[in-house]
């Protein structure tokens, strides 16, 4: 009993059981959904699929739940900057204005690289409006929700851009000899970057202190606006790091489609991993949670056979019975008969 | 009819859950008069208006309106406004984008026969209102085209002109400079003559002795006291506000020998605050606990804040251990050794969510940087030394701070200073809100640390305190360092000193 009470508590503890219990809808339907296979030598499977593109997801959203944390607000660009730093990664590989390339003008490390770091300019961009000039985050973010992809589109001289060059493909599909989906790697590495920034700084400290009381957070010495800031460029960074795996799955830029409507899934895997939109205290791996339960989401459908017209309906319902279960009103609700409400905080004198 | 009285409000009681904000307060207004209400504070002031007004119910006595037969509950302010109170706060709430004539007549245009608004009309009758009351405006032009002031004054025209019999005034010249007030001053006194009872709701005493003709006194809920403007001396109407009398109270020895050495921590010539505080020099040396004093809004607060680099000064040096300290952010002045108890625990101090080791922890980790992270180990150890040390009762050093008591809350605060070792600290209003055993003790900590050497500045609104604590105080008046009190201090001198001119 007292076992069960500490899971319970746990915050990770709902996260993780909805997740299961999505996957668990699947049993039901289709019993072969857990299986794995090795086809070609690589792995094939449900499991694999939900992991594989969950990718570009749990990316977004470890930089989404940073940013939620320290400005209570939501980097609502992620999407777009996805999509610019594809196109920009491609545009150096291939050359401006060419629609299909089988040689590179120059290593693909560097324009890999210069498309992240074009991610990371947008988190400067975002950041500065955020933190120094104090707009509101989404307002702030919708400059680039509206404009990254356009730019995108720019640099691809609206088109398409191939690039048929097979190391390319490797980060959003296999290495040869490896049967594991790169993109897993890719977003193991991000997750760890991340996890050890957190525990061997202060820096986790800072943003949910930060996030909780900004005006005590600056008298006792730390840099609100600073802390606010990295947030912003960490959450660009994992926006560019997810265009490029997004661009290499296709091998190509394709402006109007990479990271559509992402931004959303990851904000909402920021909630889903039972985090506050209203910022403070964050858990970075139940939006990693979230994010995987939405891609669960979706291959349940896929493998369901719902139509892509009528998937969101679908997901809607489902999102609406996670989140229920999830909101402090539902739980309160479910153990009232054997716990007290909490003690009435001290009322301030008016 | 001289004597009419317009309003009474008697034994008003009100319950907030665990704080009675009013026990058995009142007042009475009487037609034509300017009436302060005045106390420190979370005397109840806001919460009697409030009740008056209908945005709060109240739990026992008495409200009496003059023409109104029998007692009288206002549900709602528009309630209220049907009987004649209306209120005018400290902001403006009126609509900045429309004109004077829009704003004066909102809700209430006057209509053509087809139903539309007659512009024509309403900007005579605008005009003409501007004019009895000797405003110059142009009725046609936006509200925001003038000053704070001015449109205060057609806040308080739009409600003479509903016929308010009852006008409340709560902190209206707060933001105005000297010339703005003594126009709004003009207003009241011209609305005084048309027999309206006026409640006035200031911090400046010298307002209270330029307009007013009555004085009404609240403390701590209760109302203490009703008096006439010329029978009562400054100093006293602060003794009754601050609740010494001080006719009955021997001097207090300082219970012990000053400490202090000769060498000077903080050194300040001409800081200041543009909008808080003026220039202001200060000094504390080695070991010393200085106090501030004066009444709320004096620019105690503001003076230590600009002292810290909370609001970064503007003009004058800064000078700490003999060294110039350019202080950017509070970091710079944590690096130097300094530490900031600010007064408004909840907005300022406390990071609520947390839990009480980390709020310890926070400063310490501030001043040694992001890169160095104290180990869990580290952390839990100090957590658990200041938790023992200044007696913190909580469940554990995991617990959110939220869920602390007011007392404990602070002590963590304390904590949080204690750990980096200052030389010099400020606490604003540390003991405000706790119960008199942790008071004690405080103060008991206060004078360790500067036996300790640490120098200690040391703000409260118990005088008492105060001069059983501190060895020198400066007197703040109206966002001023009007002086200092060193040596044989008494309530009596320093209540004179804050109560500031000559003692009438």
């Amino acid at each position: 009993m007292k076992f069960i009470k500490k899971v319970t508590k746990l915050t990770l503890f709902l996260p993780l059981v909805c997740l299961v219990l999505v996957l668990l809808l699947n049993l039901i339907k289709d019993p072969g959904f857990f299986k794995i296979a090795v086809n070609n030598g690589v792995l094939y499977g449900r499991l694999i699929d939900i992991l594989n593109r969950g990718s570009e997801i749990a990316i977004l959203a470890i930089g989404q739940t940073l940013v939620v944390a320290a400005s209570a607000g939501t980097d609502i660009s992620v999407g777009s900057v996805m999509s610019i730093s594809a196109c920009f990664c491609c545009m150096l590989l291939a050359g401006f204005g060419v629609s299909s390339t089988e040689t590179l003008r120059m290593p693909m490390i560097v324009g890999i690289i210069a498309g992240i770091l074009l991610g990371g300019i947008c988190g400067v961009f975002n950041g500065t409006l955020v933190a120094k000039l104090k707009i509101q985050p989404m307002i702030a973010t919708l400059i680039l929700f509206t404009a990254a992809r356009a730019i995108g589109l720019l640099f691809c001289n609206n088109q398409i851009t191939y690039i048929r060059y097979n190391p390319y493909k490797y980060l959003g599909n296999f290495i040869p000899g490896c049967p594991i989906p790169t993109s897993i790697f890719v977003t193991v590495f991000v997750i760890a970057v991340v996890a050890v920034l957190l525990k061997k700084t202060a820096l986790g400290l800072y943003i949910q202190s930060v996030g909780i009381n900004n005006r005590a957070a600056r008298l006792l010495g730390i840099n609100s606006d600073r802390i606010c800031f990295l947030c912003y460029v960490i959450c660009g960074l994992c926006a560019g790091i997810a265009g490029i795996v997004s661009s290499s799955r296709i091998y190509s830029a394709d402006s109007n489609n990479i990271g559509l409507y992402y931004e959303l899934d990851a904000i909402l895997a920021v909630a889903l991993g039972g985090n506050s939109l209203g910022g403070g205290k964050f858990n970075l791996y139940g939006s990693i949670v979230g994010a995987y339960t939405i891609q669960a989401i979706n291959t349940t459908l896929l493998a369901m056979g719902v139509s892509t017209d009528q998937a969101p309906v679908v997901k809607a319902i489902i999102v609406v019975a996670i989140v229920t279960v999830q909101s402090p009103v539902f739980r309160s609700w479910i153990s009232r008969p054997n716990r007290q409400k909490p003690v009435e905080k001290e009322a301030v004198r008016v | 009819m001289e004597d009419q009285i317009l309003l009474t409000m008697r034994n008003i009681t009100k319950t907030f859950p665990g704080v009675k904000a009013l026990d058995k307060a009142g007042i009475t207004l009487r037609k034509g008069e300017i009436h302060a209400l005045m106390g420190e504070n979370g005397a109840g002031k806001s919460t009697l208006i409030k009740v008056l007004t209908g945005v709060h119910p109240f739990d026992s006595g008495e409200i009496r309106i003059d023409g109104i037969e029998g007692p009288v509950v206002n549900h709602s302010p528009l309630d209220a406004q049907k009987k004649g109170i209306a209120t005018v706060y400290q902001e403006v709430n009126l609509c900045p984008n429309l004109s004077v004539a829009e704003n004066l007549f909102i809700g209430r245009e006057p209509k053509t026969g087809l139903g539309f608004i007659d512009w024509r009309t309403m900007n005579k009758k605008a005009a003409k209102i501007m004019e009895d009351l000797d405003i110059d405006v142009d009725v046609a032009l936006p509200l925001s085209n003038y000053s704070l002031a001015i449109q205060q004054m057609i806040a308080i025209a739009r409600a003479v002109d509903m016929d308010c019999k009852i006008l409340i005034l709560d902190e209206p010249t707060s933001s105005l400079d000297d010339n703005e007030v003594s126009k709004l001053f003009k207003l009241m006194l011209h609305l005084k003559e048309e027999g309206v009872g006026i409640i006035f709701i200031t911090h400046f005493l010298e307002q209270v002795y330029m307009v007013c003709d009555r004085i009404t006194v609240l403390r701590n809920g209760q109302f203490i006291g009703e008096y006439s403007v010329s029978e009562m001396p400054r100093i006293k109407l602060v003794a009754a506000m601050l609740g010494k009398d001080f006719d009955d109270l021997a001097s207090i020895k300082p219970e012990f020998g000053t400490t202090a050495c000769e060498e000077i921590v903080v050194e300040a010539q001409g800081l200041s605050h543009k909008g808080t505080i003026k220039p202001f020099d200060f000094m504390i040396r080695k070991g010393e606990v200085v106090g501030v004093t004066g009444l709320l809004g004096s620019g105690r607060s503001e003076m230590v804040r600009c002292i810290y680099g909370a609001d970064r000064a503007q003009t004058g040096t800064l000078k700490f251990k003999g060294k110039l300290l350019k202080a950017k952010a509070p970091i710079d002045s944590i690096k130097a050794g300094m530490g900031f108890l600010p007064d408004d625990r909840k907005a300022e101090g406390l990071i609520g969510d947390l839990s009480v080791r980390e709020n310890i922890i926070l400063a310490i980790q501030a001043r040694q940087g992001i890169n160095k992270t104290l180990s869990l180990a580290k952390q839990n150890e100090l957590a658990d030394q200041y938790i023992e040390m200044l007696n913190i009762k909580t469940a554990s050093r995991e617990t959110p701070v939220s869920q602390l008591s007011g007392g404990n809350q602070q002590k963590v605060i304390l904590a949080r200073w204690l750990c980096t070792h200052p030389d010099f600290l400020i606490l604003d209003e540390p003991t405000r809100g706790i119960d008199i055993g942790t008071k004690t003790q405080f103060q008991k900590l206060m004078l360790k640390f500067a036996a300790e050497g640490m120098s200690v500045v040391f703000i409260s609104s118990e005088l008492e305190e105060m001069l059983r604590t501190c060895s020198r105080m400066c007197v703040m008046r109206d966002g001023e360092k009007v002086g200092e009190i060193e040596g044989e201090m008494t309530q009596e001198s320093v209540m004179s000193a804050i109560a500031g001119g000559e003692s009438k």
